[in-house]
């Protein structure tokens, strides 16, 4: 029911974005190098976090630019918004 | 058991106005040491304790509950129980849990009301009907009640569907799992606790595992609201908390924790005597023995642990339900409801050992646990008590995210409810 | 039938319009402006309707939403029936028409009463414990647990009526129009800013609608007096909107609610006409206010539940607002001040009141001391401890409290009554507060949860706070408010204060009867008593969770309006836990039912979902084509002429299309453009094979993999400038693809210089196939060389029609020579037609999905969601060439190199020839090396494709066996429900293989 502060597009309910998932989940550069191990890691393991995530959102129905936002997930209070590539604010 | 239920018993209390009922479980203080703990006190927790006291003769066992027993998932489902799954991993997996259901009320002794009133999946388009005859084909040869209904035989045996040719996505056909159907889900909690507490497992409510101690690479105990408490053994069946007690143990697993919505109708005289279910239009729909019709909608995409999901779901599921059932719209919403499911990236469960020796996970069921319950417990137990899975719970295991034998049950089944 | 408990006078209803109605079947009349409560009352009738379990007569206990006893279906059409509609809420007009439900053969004689004599037999949880022996008669027993259960019958008919939706935002929602919420309206629309007021019954005023006109003065008028002036002044301000009959479903996180409002269920037949009947808000609101009033409590007691045992603020309600008396001999009992403006308002209109009992020792308060004046007997510290009277009261028994209030002492005083009032004090309505995330306190000396912080922009303000006297909620009111708005507006509203006595609570009341023997009601509806939550407690249910569901308690259809806080009171007693420590249990929504018409709105019959049509889609359902849905696409499914069945017309187009030509609107197909410097880079990660190298004006197909190494989409990709591409996806990935590589752009690799435009809407395609398909283009398309060597198999030429620039690929799904015009989206149709004026020489002939698909799969060509399901990968579909070794990294390529995707064995795509060429397989049939007599039989695979192939005149089929590779020539079987089938794995190309049709 959260209201997501789009960094481009401003305040929106949240029907109009689509979930990414967690967020600061870097693509490995080199795939090859890794183990099984390590792959699946990358591929499905998740913290899963009860309480501040950082998590990937897209304004899907929007401007379709994909950014992070803050969240508690135990009251899905938004704490901040940022975009890609930048460091989740402190 | 001391206290068996039946009409007699029934009779003869009723002489003393119900005053002798004995307790259904009681209410311990944890020992300090048990040699196996099970950690969460839903239908499949309780239903490990159970198959390990009484299959594998562990005694001293517990089960620690951070809230009552029965209330998470397992009292906000909407009761479905089949077994016709595509992959032979999880036909065997859920066909044992179905067989056990088909006893279950006779084997603790307390009416869980499995009601088999048939189980529909209905098809939609032309993919659909693909995958479900393939589905069909696959639950025969793998011995599971499968049939396929045409459009007029839908229509027959669910006369309330819209089967018109002129609705958006009209029925094209359905599979019908005749064993299958629904039960009352709190008794299933209930009755396995009832019938574990009788062999003498320790059901301890309001005791939250607020650690796991290792020792090297095994566990030795956990910290809990009521102390540390000393074991060897530890079942983890925490559903949508699974990830926070595999971070406690410093180990991490493929989920995401998600919101799964439910709601009923006021209780109406009978009007639809199956469990129907669509995947194309989402919605499933039932009617309990009280009469409400039950409704799952279905997951929010983002993690959440509030219990809540967004509205549009409900009206969404809502929308759906009209479709099929145009007669319903001035039926009204009694109370919706949501809970937290922890999904897999294949929409299959884990029922397995991990990396940490005495430390076994049971996770992952999605939006499809309930009627796996006993099959889950059963297995679990199987797996907790010989440190190696049962051969129907081995493909199950956490490895398989990392070899990539997944058991997908996504493009197979879709939902896997 | 006369309306001889409608007083001669008074009230607020219009005794002008007279309203006549059926209950029952019987004819009664009313006036405008009674729901069917009061009308009912009006005719001296209290039986309405039968318990849940035990079917015991049932009356009316409220006036509101809160009711749990009078609940009635509403006759009309087979359409419009509608159950387990609230008395109390519902507003009678002309030819109204209604009934008892729940009971059989009437109201009034009703079989299922033999529960009510058995009922020692059914306590809570009765059936946990039998109808378990034997096994197999559970169905039966069930199948007469259902029919017994349920209340009301549902519609057989599809509704009529239209609902409807509105969005809407305000800066301050005020949620109840009491006199606490129409304080802070007052003060709200003062301040300027964009208000809302909504309250879920017809009249404004809350309380103060049945309030006594001679006891309670506001700036010296009547409280009606107030609320009329305070809402004409509203209704004049613009800044507000007032809504009726408006409840608040939901309260959801962000200040988002969710509200119904009733527009004509009030209305009559002709009234109702071509109107909306309800329509859902969804409110965003800056700030909240709350004041959602409270709800009077009943007591519980022994047979506490008889028709004519009704809430004293009901009966003044009744009398009041209806010009209603709900007894001609009254019993009043209470543990409050309240109930005694019952007493003295009955008693002024000329009704007897035969004793007020209450269970406290005394009250110095101001109406109390009126009663006193009047003379109205009181007998203190006593309680009703029974009732009599099967169909209505006509008895009460009442006793003397012992000195602990745990007993009772002395002897039974018997008083005759047709009405007995209770009055148990006020239950603040919390539901919103709480749904909204907000946490309750407990008041251990008043006995009620009310709210305490929330984080959200929201306060709750008047008698939802536990502040039940009117000159303290409007005074509160304007502090709460003044301070919530930043505003300073001045409190002139003078209220005249009357001082109260205290309030003293017994959960249980006691009886000099054996506990086990009464029949004390916690929950009306779901008839749960007193000893059923004692029995749930013995038995070790101890959350009260546990409770609500082992004994049902609360889980009616007024959601425990009522019976919720009696309920916690008894735990809380009889477990010695403080009802604070207790918590409640989750007040989940709807706060009351609401249809779910209203929740779906406009979305029903074509508005389900939206329906994708092509531009040349009105020239298919002129040409009688049958469509098939994909996704939210209508696609040409197949074109029958005259009266030819699906699988003659599949045949007749599939021979068109390798004969002659044929035409397929391939619109659908997603298109993305795909510009920048990096663009060939770009597609080298996301396609398994390399484009580098590609040249300008050539096409390429390409697979798309999931990080997960399984085929996730495939199309042709067309090369139309150094930096410029143009991807075709399939039809149901076009929107998932496009999100899938904005993902990995924007999120993987910002550094790609590369723009992706999703073009799917833009441009139809018109696809031509077979021999003659380049002699129609030579017609139809002008300025392009077709020759071979100018204009050869995958590549691309841009060429004009009538002035109209198009792009035409030389590109085949079909292994036939196949040109694909795509062109801009308005033009479509005109060139799909063009075509057709061209190919008429050619026996041109129009072919859907079903033939494109048989033709394809005679070319052993996958589609992506047929062949795959999400767990194949390249390599399974024996298409290793397309997956590059060179390439460093693409998506999915690691997870290819994993133990179990390597693994030998795994099911590969191959082809199948049945034995009997005329044996079509069935799609989804499982196929296995070795037929055992009875399941389980180990499956190597299934059929994903099969067809009979007229241009091969035998059954061809696509399938995945398990090691398929190694398989070819090797007999399988496909063991179907009653026969056998022996199949032939083959090579997957059946037609054509060495391509030389492309060019033919």
């Amino acid at each position: 029911m959260f209201i997501i502060n789009c960094p481009y597009c401003g305040e929106r309910d949240h029907s109009e974005f689509s979930y990414g998932g967690e967020a600061h989940i870097v693509r490995p550069k080199q795939p090859t190098e890794l183990s099984d191990d390590q792959w699946a890691e990358y591929l499905f393991m998740r913290k899963n976090v009860k309480g501040l995530q950082y998590e990937r959102w897209n304004h899907a129905h929007g401007c379709r630019q994909w950014f992070n936002v803050a969240r508690d997930t135990t009251n899905d209070k938004i704490h901040s918004v940022y975009k890609m590539g930048e460091n989740p604010p402190k | 058991m001391k206290n068996k239920y039946s009409i007699f018993s029934l009779i003869k209390n009723s002489f003393t106005y119900h005053e002798n009922w004995q307790r259904a479980w009681r209410d311990p203080e944890p020992k300090k040491s048990y040699d196996a703990i099970i950690v969460g006190g839903g239908g499949h927790g309780l239903a490990t304790a159970y198959y390990l006291a009484k299959e594998h003769n562990l005694k001293n066992i517990a089960v620690v509950e951070k809230g009552w027993i029965g209330g998470g998932n397992t009292g906000r489902n909407t009761t479905i129980i089949r077994s016709n799954y595509l992959w032979d991993a999880s036909a065997g997996l859920y066909d044992h849990a179905l067989k056990l259901w088909e006893g279950l009320s006779q084997e603790l002794n307390y009416n869980v009301m499995f009601s088999q009133r048939g189980v529909m999946n209905l098809a939609h388009n032309l993919h659909d009907v693909r995958e479900l005859k393939r589905r069909t084909h696959a639950n025969r040869l793998n011995g599971i009640d499968c049939d396929w209904l045409s459009t007029e035989e839908v229509k027959k045996f669910c006369p309330i569907i819209n089967c018109s040719p002129d609705i958006r996505y009209p029925v094209l056909g359905s599979t019908l799992q005749r064993r299958a159907g629904t039960a009352r889900h709190d008794a299933v909690a209930w009755g396995y606790a009832r019938g574990a507490d009788a062999m003498g497992v320790d059901i301890i409510q309001n005791c939250e595992v607020k650690g796991i101690k290792r020792n090297g690479d095994k566990v030795i105990g956990l910290e809990t609201t009521k102390g540390f408490i000393q074991t060897s053994k530890i079942g983890v069946v925490a559903a949508g908390h699974s990830s926070v007690l595999a971070n406690m143990a410093g180990i991490r697993l493929p989920l995401e924790s998600k919101p799964l919505q439910a709601l009923v109708s006021e209780p109406i005289k009978p009007i639809i005597d199956t469990v129907v279910m669509s995947n194309a239009v989402h919605a499933y729909v039932s009617q309990s023995d009280k009469g409400e019709l039950v409704i799952g909608a279905g997951t929010d995409a983002y993690i959440s642990y509030t219990q809540k999901g967004t509205h549009e779901v409900i009206e969404g599921t809502l929308k759906a339900i009209l479709e099929l059932y145009p007669i319903f719209s001035r039926l009204r919403m009694l109370r919706q409801w949501g809970g937290i499911v922890d999904i897999c990236p294949d929409a299959s469960p884990i029922i397995s050992k991990t990396s940490i020796k005495g430390l076994y996970f049971n996770c992952g069921w999605g939006t499809g646990g309930f009627k796996a319950t006993p099959g889950s417990g059963n297995l679990f137990a199987h797996t907790i008590a010989k440190d190696e899975p049962h051969k129907l719970n081995a493909a199950f295991n956490i490895n398989r995210f990392i070899s990539g034998d997944l058991v997908d049950e996504h493009g197979a089944a879709a939902v896997a409810h | 039938m006369s309306n001889k408990f409608r007083l001669s006078s008074g009230g607020e209803i219009n005794r002008t319009e007279r309203v006549s109605f059926k209950f029952n079947g019987k004819t009664f009349f009313g006036y405008k402006g009674d729901t069917l409560a009061s009308a009912l009352l009006a005719n001296g009738v209290h039986l309405v309707g039968r318990s849940f379990k035990y079917h015991r007569p049932r009356g009316f206990l409220g006036s509101g939403s809160e009711e749990p006893n009078a609940i009635v279906q509403i006759i009309k059409d087979k359409a419009r029936t509608e159950p387990n509609i609230r008395a109390t809420e519902i507003e009678i007009f002309e030819g109204f028409e209604s009934k008892s439900q729940n009971c059989w053969p009437s109201v009034n004689f009703d079989v299922g009463e033999i529960n009510n004599f058995i009922s020692p037999l059914l306590p809570a949880g009765f059936y946990y414990k039998t109808f378990m022996w034997p096994a197999k008669l559970w169905k039966t027993y069930e199948y007469f647990i259902r029919k017994s259960a349920g209340l009301g019958v549902s519609a057989t008919v599809r509704d009529p009526d239209l609902y409807d939706h509105r969005y809407y935002h305000c800066d301050i929602l005020i949620v109840g129009s009491g006199p606490a919420g129409l304080t802070a309206a007052s003060i709200a629309v003062k301040s300027g800013k964009k208000v809302l007021l909504v309250d879920e019954k017809a009249d404004h005023g809350g309380s103060l609608v049945g309030s006594d006109s001679e006891l309670t003065k506001i700036n010296d008028g009547t409280p009606k007096d107030w609320v009329n002036k305070t809402f004409s002044d509203l209704s004049k301000n613009k800044n507000i909107k007032i809504l009726n009959r408006t409840s608040v479903a939901a309260y959801h996180n962000y200040n988002y609610l969710i509200m119904v409002q009733n527009l004509t269920d009030h209305l009559n037949e002709e009234e109702k006409k071509n109107k909306i009947r309800q329509r859902l808000w969804k409110v965003r609101a800056k700030k909240v206010i709350l004041a959602t009033g409270s709800i009077e409590r009943t007591m519980v007691f022994d047979c506490n539940d008889r028709p004519g045992i009704m809430l004293s603020s009901a009966v003044r309600k009744y009398l009041n607002r209806y010009s209603v008396k709900c007894g001609n001999n009254v019993v009043v009992f209470a543990n409050n001040d309240d109930a005694y403006e019952t007493a003295i308002s009955l008693h002024n209109k000329g009704i007897k009141i035969k004793a007020i009992i209450d269970i406290r020792e005394n009250s110095d308060g101001d109406l109390v001391k009126k009663c006193n004046d009047l003379g109205l007997k009181i007998l203190w510290k006593h309680a009703v401890v029974t009732t009599k009277g099967r169909k209505k009261i006509n008895k009460v028994i009442v006793m003397k409290l012992s000195n602990n209030n745990n007993s009772v002492v002395g002897n039974e005083i018997k008083i005759d009554c047709d009405l007995l009032c209770i009055s148990g004090g006020y239950t603040p309505a919390v539901h919103l507060f709480t749904q909204s995330g907000g946490k309750l306190l407990y008041n251990e000396n008043k006995s009620y949860f009310y709210p305490g912080k929330n984080s959200l922009e929201q306060i709750s303000i008047g008698s939802c706070t536990g502040i039940f006297n009117i000159k303290k909620i409007i005074d509160d009111a304007y502090t709460k408010v003044n301070e919530f708005l930043k505003t300073n507006i001045e409190n002139d509203t003078l209220v005249s204060d009357m001082k109260s006595g205290g309030f003293e609570n017994i959960w249980l009341i006691p009886s000099n009867k054996v506990p086990g023997k009464t029949k004390s009601f916690v929950d009306f509806q779901n008839d749960s008593t007193a000893n059923d939550i004692k029995l749930a407690l013995r038995e070790g249910f101890k959350s009260i969770e546990h409770v609500k569901r082992y004994t049902t308690t609360g889980m009616a259809t007024d959601q425990g309006k009522i019976a919720n806080m009696h309920a916690l009171g008894i735990i809380s007693e009889h477990t010695k836990t403080k009802m604070g420590e207790l918590g409640t249990t989750t007040f989940r929504p709807p706060y009351t039912p609401l249809t779910f018409g209203a929740l779906v709105g406009r979305n029903v019959k074509k508005f389900f979902d939206i329906t994708r049509r092509t531009p040349i889609h009105s020239w298919h359902e002129k040409n009688n084509a049958k469509f098939e849905n994909v996704g939210q696409w209508k696609r040409a499914w197949y074109y029958p002429i005259n009266n030819e069945s699906m699988h003659d017309a599949v045949q007749r187009e599939s021979k068109a299309a390798r004969e002659n030509v044929g035409i397929l609107d391939a619109s659908t197909l997603g298109k993305i453009d795909i510009q920048g410097s990096d663009a060939s880079e770009f597609l080298n990660r996301v396609y398994t094979n390399a484009w580098s190298k590609l040249g300008i004006g050539k096409c390429r197909y390409g697979l798309m993999l999931n990080e997960d190494g399984m085929v996730y989409d495939d199309g042709v990709t067309t090369r139309l400038g150094e930096n410029h591409y143009i991807m075709t996806t399939t039809t149901g990935g076009a929107a998932t693809v496009m999100g899938k590589l904005e993902d990995y752009l924007q999120t993987e690799w910002p550094e790609l210089k590369v723009f992706l435009t999703s073009v799917t809407d833009h441009f139809a395609t018109v696809s031509l196939c077979g021999p003659h398909s380049k002699k129609i283009l030579e017609k139809v398309v002008k300025n392009i060389n077709f020759d071979d060597q100018n204009f050869p198999h995958m590549s691309f030429k841009e060429g004009v029609i009538d002035n109209i620039k198009c792009r035409v690929m030389r590109i085949s799904f079909t292994g036939e020579l196949s040109y694909e015009i795509n062109i801009q989206a308005n033009y479509g149709k005109a060139v799909w037609e063009k075509c057709m004026e061209a190919g008429k020489e050619f026996k041109i002939t129009p072919y859907g999905t079903e033939s494109m698909h048989l033709l394809r799969a005679e070319k052993g060509f996958v589609i992506v969601g047929q062949e795959t399901d999400g767990t194949v990968t390249p390599i399974d579909l024996q298409m290793d060439w397309i997956v590059s070794k060179k390439k460093y990294d693409f998506i999915g390529k690691r997870s290819l190199y994993r133990s179990d995707t390597m693994k030998e064995g795994r099911k590969q795509m191959v082809g199948l020839l049945t034995e009997d060429p005329n044996e079509v397989l069935e799609e989804g049939a499982q196929i296995v090396a070795e037929v055992k007599k009875k399941p389980p039989m180990d499956m190597l695979g299934h059929v994903t494709s099969s067809y009979y192939s007229p241009n091969l005149k035998k059954s061809i089929a696509l399938a995945v066996v398990k090691n398929g590779k190694n398989l070819n020539g090797k007999k399988l079987y496909v063991p179907m429900k009653n026969k056998i089938i022996k199949v032939t794995v083959s090579d997957s190309v059946f037609i054509d293989k060495e391509g030389k049709r492309l060019n033919a």
